[in-house]
């Protein structure tokens, strides 16, 4: 009996594995040609679904009480924050079923258009296609680059979230210190604060997007996508290794914490003891205001910071919500009218939590900033500066550079290791990565 | 004529057991539909989508040799290994000890013991993770200071890949092993308390008779535990999923082959490669629960 059932089991194994005419590989995804875009049957009175996180649900009924004609059916969702990948999940449900796409999504992961404007018939419609030119091009310089896909521009980006250096004027003012304008005047200020003030800070290195903030600005060609899936990944460039070293040492004399800024005992403990922080724009309201608590009239940003070397000031960028416009959407001119309305016009984004995308709308966005009385300084002249100056060699990719560092870097300085000794693993971590999603690592 | 058939048939079928009780079918149709459409169905699709490709053509083993050579298949695997392992050796060592203290000296606090055991369970298993890691994080947790002891200031020096099994365990026999105490004590009081009695008058102490009568007599209920106990345990999800967002990814994405499974669904669009990993885990599911039936006599009947 059970020879006879080994025996059967074999036959069934043998037959399969002859039996294969195909190949296993997964279909290749194509890039989307914005050209070829060939919209649904229109109808300009149907109802538009949107997807929308909590905190731009405001906006969403905002623009339905100003265009009561337009149908519109709001579902709240996660948003995609911290790394969860809801909407790519349920596109690609929807996909193999052909139908249930929200015709409107909001999505707080820039590298959503990694996979968004891929495949036979990508989810996210080119939206030069459907808003107009006049209105894309009034965002701030390089705000749609991390849209665009050969040709064609697949999303419409929310707000910016370019690196600014946070910090704390009281105490900057009381220790008596200079606000560093480069990376080399940083280190050596850490280098004081640690001897002269010990336990007072000057950044952080757990958090998952410490690579954006720091890697980034040193122009480190850790995620720089060459077309389509080419990308090129050199951990070990000079570039890289001149902010890791800058790092290591902060580190190991605790001028930097090894924490992450939302840890339950970061924000206990050390929050009042941040002294300097580089971070994106949004730290100021969303980290120092809401979370932090810090007191008004303390917080002030400064500009970028460079290398003393380097000829020009580059900076990062962390996050940054896009909203995407469904290539299956039947109400393309309702879903345009939404997504312009909601990122450019002054209802909508004047009293946004986070720094407008749109030119026009960052201006009145900063004058609000500065009534708010918050800031101990205008924020405004570090903001304009930083927008224009984020390094354009770094892209979003369909993974998560946050989730890598994350897994493999930060668990490594919880047991007392540079981050210099885990490039190696790093780097591995990162190749895996994109090569199992079908990329070509250079 | 028919009139008097009817109750004439019924008799014989009562006296003789001739004609067996159709009604049965009916009772069990309502679990029959909803097991094919909600088990078997989706077996068979998943078996059939591991067998072919996104086009519809037949490939063979190729989905299973491309997810093999995978280069988080084999550290996927490991780490669910280390984790049944432990899983399972603490849950049949201690569910088995308790449920025998419970039984034999406990009398008095025994109920109130067995309540207190089975209220993690009724936690639904999502709300417990969100609770062990307000546990877990030394600057909220109520027991902060066990955590302290061991070295560990923070959530992230807590999660170390290294400890993830152990703090996988103790919140899964958190939250399922009272309801195995109390299925195993449930046993133990099927067992005649002559034979324990005829133990005792012999001279036998209470770890002779756990050893020589309770816990072979257990065997059929511990190999039912076990084979439960290695599915739920193979196709861990949530707790290292929940921990892993909590942490803003401090644990890999594919740490666990059902993690890798979703990943390769959700992440790559690649639903013939998601299907080859599960087709994987209800093989070796298949293989031990047959090895464990076999082992542990689960279908003799005595």
């Amino acid at each position: 009996m059970r020879t006879k059932m080994v025996g059967a089991i074999a036959v069934v194994g043998a037959a399969l594995a002859l039996s294969a005419c195909g190949s296993a590989d997964p279909a290749p995804a194509p890039s989307a040609k914005a050209d070829q875009f060939a919209p649904a049957a229109q109808d300009e009175a149907s109802e538009i679904t949107v997807w929308a996180d909590a905190t731009r649900v405001p906006v969403v009924k905002a623009y339905q009480k100003a265009h009561p004609e337009a149908k519109i059916k709001l579902v709240t969702y996660s948003g995609n924050a911290n790394g969860a990948t809801d909407l790519q999940t349920k596109v690609q449900l929807f996909d193999r079923t052909g139908n249930g796409w929200p015709d409107v999504a909001f999505s707080a992961t820039l590298s959503d258009t990694a996979w968004a404007a891929f495949g036979d018939k990508p989810y996210a419609a080119p939206v030069d296609k459907v808003i107009d030119k006049s209105v894309l091009d009034g965002f701030a310089p390089g705000a749609l680059d991390p849209c665009k896909v050969g040709a064609g521009t697949y999303c419409v980006r929310n707000d910016l979230a370019q690196v600014v250096l946070w910090y704390n004027k009281k105490l900057l003012d009381k220790f008596g210190y200079t606000l560093p304008t480069t990376w080399e005047e940083y280190q050596a200020l850490g280098e004081k604060v640690a001897k002269e003030h010990p336990g007072y800070l000057v950044g952080t290195a757990g958090d998952p997007w410490a690579p954006e903030i720091y890697l980034w600005a040193s122009q480190c060609p850790a995620s720089t996508v060459t077309e389509a899936k080419n990308v090129t990944v050199d951990l070990k460039n000079a570039n890289c290794s001149r902010m890791v070293g800058m790092l290591d040492k902060l580190i190991a004399n605790k001028a930097m914490s090894k924490a992450g800024v939302f840890d339950a005992g970061f924000i206990k403990n050390q929050a009042s003891k941040v002294l300097l922080m580089p971070g994106p724009s949004w730290f100021g309201q969303v980290l120092f205001n809401s979370t932090f608590k810090i007191p008004k009239g303390e917080i002030a940003a400064g500009a970028p910071l460079k290398f003393a070397s380097d000829t020009a000031t580059y900076t990062g960028n962390v996050g940054g919500g896009v909203w995407y416009i469904s290539s299956h959407s039947k109400n393309l001119k309702t879903a345009g009218d939404l997504v312009s309305w909601v990122t450019t016009a002054d209802e909508a984004q004047a009293n946004a939590v986070t720094y407008p995308a749109y030119t026009k709308a960052a201006a009145l966005w900063l004058t609000k900033q500065r009534d708010s009385g918050y800031f101990a300084a205008d924020i405004s002249p570090a903001f304009t500066q930083a927008a224009e100056q984020v390094w354009p060699g770094w892209s979003a990719t369909q993974y998560s550079q946050e989730a890598i560092y994350a897994s493999t870097v930060v668990p490594a300085l919880n047991k007392d290791q540079t981050i210099a000794s885990t490039i190696d693993a790093w780097q591995t971590a990162i190749t895996n990565k994109a090569t199992s999603l079908g990329y070509k690592v250079n | 004529m028919a009139t008097a058939s009817a109750p004439a048939r019924q008799a014989t079928g009562v006296r003789g057991h001739r004609k067996p009780n159709r009604s049965g079918y009916f009772f069990v149709a309502g679990y029959v539909v909803l097991l094919i459409a909600f088990g078997i169905g989706p077996t068979l699709y998943a078996f059939w989508l591991s067998i072919s490709n996104s086009r519809g053509q037949l490939v063979g083993l190729g989905n299973f040799t491309r997810t093999f050579t995978d280069y988080r298949f084999a550290a996927a695997f490991t780490h669910i290994m280390v984790y049944v392992v432990i899983w399972l050796v603490t849950l049949m060592v201690l569910v088995v000890s308790l449920a025998l203290m419970l039984h034999g000296r406990m009398h008095r606090t025994s109920a109130a013991l067995r309540f207190l055991f089975y209220l993690p369970g009724a936690l639904a298993g999502v709300a417990s993770v969100v609770l062990w890691l307000i546990l877990l994080d030394p600057t909220n947790s109520p027991v902060g200071f066990i955590l302290r002891a061991f070295g560990w200031d923070s959530l992230a020096t807590v999660i170390l890949p290294s400890h993830l099994p152990v703090i996988f365990t103790i919140i899964a026999f958190w939250t399922g092993a009272g309801g195995w105490i109390i299925v195993v004590y449930g046993a133990l009081n099927s067992i005649p308390p002559e034979l324990v009695e005829a133990a005792r008058v012999d001279g036998a102490s209470i770890f002779q008779i756990a050893r020589m009568i309770q816990i072979p007599l257990l065997r059929k209920w511990i190999a039912y535990m076990l084979i439960l106990a290695f599915a739920t345990g193979s196709q861990l999800f949530v707790e290292p999923q929940l921990v892993s967002t909590a942490s803003f990814g401090m644990i890999p994405d594919g740490w666990s082959p059902n993690q890798l499974s979703y990943l390769y669904a959700f992440q790559a669009g690649d639903f013939n490669g998601a299907a080859a990993l599960a087709v994987d885990l209800l093989f070796i599911g298949l293989a031990s629960a047959t090895v464990v039936v076999f082992r542990g006599g689960l279908f003799e009947r005595e």
